[in-house]
């Protein structure tokens, strides 16, 4: 096949447009440098007509918004991609585990994800220090602070000061007062003796610039805003970037194979596929930021092998792909019988929790080493397809028979409208060297392209932690006059912990380390065998924290952009 | 400038060579939330819009089956003095769609119809569509409570569970069940909490340290701003 080359040399080519590609394309263009950005899908902007889901009413999906092989979070959820995409599979190691969910659009997975938006605390990047397990980071939260704080100055996160020891506190914008369900869950929490404070997540509820509206809580931001009030990369940092007159190239539906390299192994472009014409093209330039998600990203590092790189880019230490780890979690729904019969009001919100519950236990004291946080919802939601399935099921807790037909019916969804809540738990677990993500020796997708082969399992770290959320949840619904619906998970389910990949908060394949043996980037997300080429999605994670890592990758991503910035000054790359 | 054209030209897939995406990014001012007319669009990809027009192209149900549909549509959801039937409410038609797009409803609906179909017989003497009210309420009570049926009907339970399911969910999924519901959400608006009668009816309130914490309304949309220590001034 041959390759088109294109004349055009630039500054930085940048693969991926989620959190870490998005902030590098503003950072590094704003330094004046020019800027190719190839995304896999195409582009996408929330408050484009012909994109927009935001606002449409359940009827106007024919399957009244249920879940399809493109929408597996359902038919109005802004996300392009999936368990599963059509010509690009993946594969396991028989016996293990691991579901991975895909983004292919500008902007990846940020424009549909729950916009949790937590900073890892002081023990999150030093916790072998405290607990013996994983590696510690080689950097410190005093090293990221000072980004953490831009970025919720840029980006804008609504929560609260508490001064906890390992949850900061940051520049926040105010969060919104709490919904009906979440007073109960205040109340629940308080008498189980478990703290809750105001969510912390990613929408603006108080104006951050002139161009980005503010919430006028629709409660929707899985479909993405079309005002720009919450974050994803699109609309937060590629746009503004370009409306700032960056140099900018957006290559969509562009698939990268592999990174190029030359003589002396250093990269000096990257070979991609036209998913529309089924070509392979090549693009030049003098420093290579990966962004592709950390599995992509690993995916292409172990693709681009080469005489000086024979086991892929980056990996004399073999540890591309290992240390892959997802957050731990489990759920429970429980039955409200005093949030029956409701009056009905609109209580949208945020897309989001308004409250919740940072880690509050001292794992010295426990059977599992990290923690984990709470997420609670509820609350009367717009009727999406599932909607009225077993009507009056709840019935059985009030006495009264289950089943029947006619308008009684319609009673008994009126009765019963609001008054289901649930409870998550999110938690970490220990990175470790044999869960991983390797090149399947016997497969390609439809481009050519070697595919994953995924190695994973859980240890009974993870599943102990899993019970005690489950026991959390109990002590927390039972303390608010709850119902717990379903059976509790034992042992023989994993005590109801979700397989691994199910939380799509996968880190770790291309860990920081000072250590080029046992590492793959340095503290700044550098390659240590490739000074031209940097990771900023979550591949360098050492550990994930019992936090959600966008914040982070946001963070370490513009970081790393100042360090790339100092080196090509410096003429060091 | 039409920015989505603009956006469209511009971008013509991965080829290689400058494509610059100029900024176009339309100013937003959120006291006017204006959402332009998008009737009949719902944000599908184009693969996805070929996926919709070729289930809604396709029907499995027979004649006769479509009939038995509309028949249990209006015996599970009548209408009221205030609100349509399900048949009223395109039922039907949901359902026709949903079984061509999640084809795994299709053998346990159709093959039900026919339990019914033969069920009915049995008792009647003749199909369920044709028997009086009556006679569909009789053969209904039979299957419509899971807790109180005989093991004969056992599978005329499950049948009766599956349509009911996707009768309560294309009612209340459409606009004239949202109606019915009372459903006052999906329109812009600002949230300042629960309203005070409602608390009162719970016996709630807000606690003051938390409330002094929450977003202040009327400053919305006044600039963010922060002293050194990261305490909003503004």
């Amino acid at each position: 096949m041959q390759n088109e080359k294109s004349s055009k040399d630039y500054d930085v080519i940048i693969v991926g447009s989620g959190a870490g590609g998005g902030m590098a394309t503003k950072i590094l263009s704003e330094a004046g440098l020019s800027i190719a950005v190839v995304e896999a899908g195409p582009h996408f902007d929330p408050s484009d007509p012909e994109q927009r889901t935001q606002l449409k009413w359940p009827w106007e999906s024919p399957r009244r918004g249920a879940g399809s092989k493109t929408r597996p979070f359902g038919d109005f959820d802004a996300c392009y991609g999936g368990w599963e995409i059509e010509g690009e599979p993946y594969t396991h190691t028989p016996g293990t585990k691991f579901d991975w969910w895909r983004a292919h659009m500008l902007g990846g997975r940020t424009n549909h994800w729950g916009r949790i938006s937590l900073r890892f605390g002081p023990r999150d990047f030093k916790h072998k220090s405290y607990d013996g397990l994983g590696e510690d980071w080689p950097i410190s939260y005093d090293d990221v602070k000072p980004y953490y704080d831009k970025v919720d100055k840029l980006i804008g996160v609504f929560g609260s000061k508490e001064n906890l020891p390992n949850e900061p506190d940051g520049f926040f914008l105010p969060p919104p007062k709490p919904r009906l369900h979440e007073l109960y869950f205040i109340e629940g929490s308080k008498k189980a003796g478990v703290p809750v404070i105001p969510g912390r997540l990613s929408m603006v509820t108080k104006r951050i610039n002139k161009d980005r509206g503010v919430c006028f809580y629709c409660g929707q931001c899985n479909r993405g805003c079309s005002v720009y009030a919450d974050f994803s990369a699109g609309t937060c940092l590629i746009f503004p970037a370009q409306k700032s007159g960056g140099q900018i190239d957006l290559f969509v539906n562009s698939m990268v194979r592999e990174v190029n390299t030359d003589d002396e192994g250093h990269a000096k472009g990257v070979t991609y596929i036209n998913k529309e014409d089924r070509m392979e093209y090549e693009l030049k330039g003098k420093v290579v930021v990966l962004a592709a998600s950390a599995c992509s990203s690993a995916r292409i590092l172990l693709n681009s092998k080469s005489k000086q790189h024979p086991d892929g880019l980056g990996n004399s230490s073999g540890m591309i792909g290992k240390y892959l780890h997802d957050s731990t979690g489990a759920s429970r729904d429980a039955f409200m019988p005093k949030l029956m019969d409701r009056d009905i009001y609109n209580e949208d919100g945020v897309g989001g929790m308004h409250i919740y519950t940072p880690w509050w236990l001292d794992n010295k004291k426990l059977d599992f080493p990290r923690g984990y946080h709470l997420e609670m919802w509820g609350g009367m939601d717009m009727p999406s397809y599932g909607f009225g399935f077993d009507p009056n099921e709840l019935n059985v807790h009030i006495g009264k028979r289950v089943g029947g037909y006619g308008n009684q019916l319609r009673d008994d969804v009126k009765k019963f409208y609001g008054s289901v809540v649930g409870m998550s738990g999110r938690g970490e677990c220990i990175a470790r060297e044999n869960n991983y993500c390797e090149i399947d020796p016997d497969v390609v997708d439809e481009y050519g392209i070697p595919v994953l082969r995924f190695n994973y399992t859980w240890t009974d770290y993870e599943r102990n932690q899993a019970r005690h959320m489950h026991n959390t949840f109990e002590e927390i619904f039972d303390a608010m006059g709850a119902t717990v619906l379903g059976e509790k998970p034992g042992k023989e389910n994993d005590f109801g912990l979700a397989a691994p990949g199910r939380i799509i908060h996968e880190v770790g394949t291309t860990r920081m380390g000072n250590d080029p043996s046992k590492s793959v980037v340095n503290s700044f997300e550098q390659l240590h065998d490739a000074r031209n080429v940097f990771v900023v999605d979550g591949g360098p994670f050492v550990s994930q924290a019992d936090k959600n890592p966008t914040w982070t990758i946001l963070a370490l991503s513009w970081r790393t952009c100042d360090h790339i910035i100092d080196q090509l000054k410096k003429q060091n790359i | 400038m039409d920015r989505r054209k603009t956006i469209k030209s511009m971008l013509v897939g991965g080829l290689a060579g400058p494509l610059l995406v100029a900024g176009c990014v339309p100013e937003v001012d959120d006291k006017k939330i204006v959402i332009r007319d998008t009737m009949g669009l719902y944000g599908r990809t184009p693969k996805e819009k070929e996926h919709d027009a070729k289930v809604m192209a396709t029907s499995i149900f027979s004649e006769h089956e479509l009939a038995t549909i509309t028949v249990l549509c209006d015996l599970i959801l009548p209408a009221t003095s205030s609100a349509v039937s399900a048949t009223q409410a395109g039922v039907p038609e949901f359902i026709s769609f949903i079984v061509m797009d999640i084809p795994d409803h299709q053998l346990p609906l159709r093959g039900g119809m026919m339990w019914l179909d033969h069920r009915s017989k049995k008792l009647f003497g003749k199909v369920f569509m044709m028997c009086t009210t009556e006679q569909q309420k009789h053969l209904l009570d039979e299957i419509a409570w899971p807790e109180h049926s005989s093991p004969e009907v056992a599978q005329g339970v499950a049948f009766c569970s599956l349509i009911r399911n996707l009768v309560l969910t294309g009612y209340y999924t459409s606009k004239e069940g949202l109606k019915d519901l009372a459903y006052q959400g999906n329109v812009a608006n600002i949230w300042d909490g629960v309203p005070s009668d409602v608390l009162a009816k719970h016996n709630l309130s807000y606690d003051p340290a938390w409330l002094a914490k929450c977003v202040d309304q009327s400053k919305r949309d006044l600039m963010a701003e922060w002293d050194a220590e990261g305490n909003l001034i503004s």
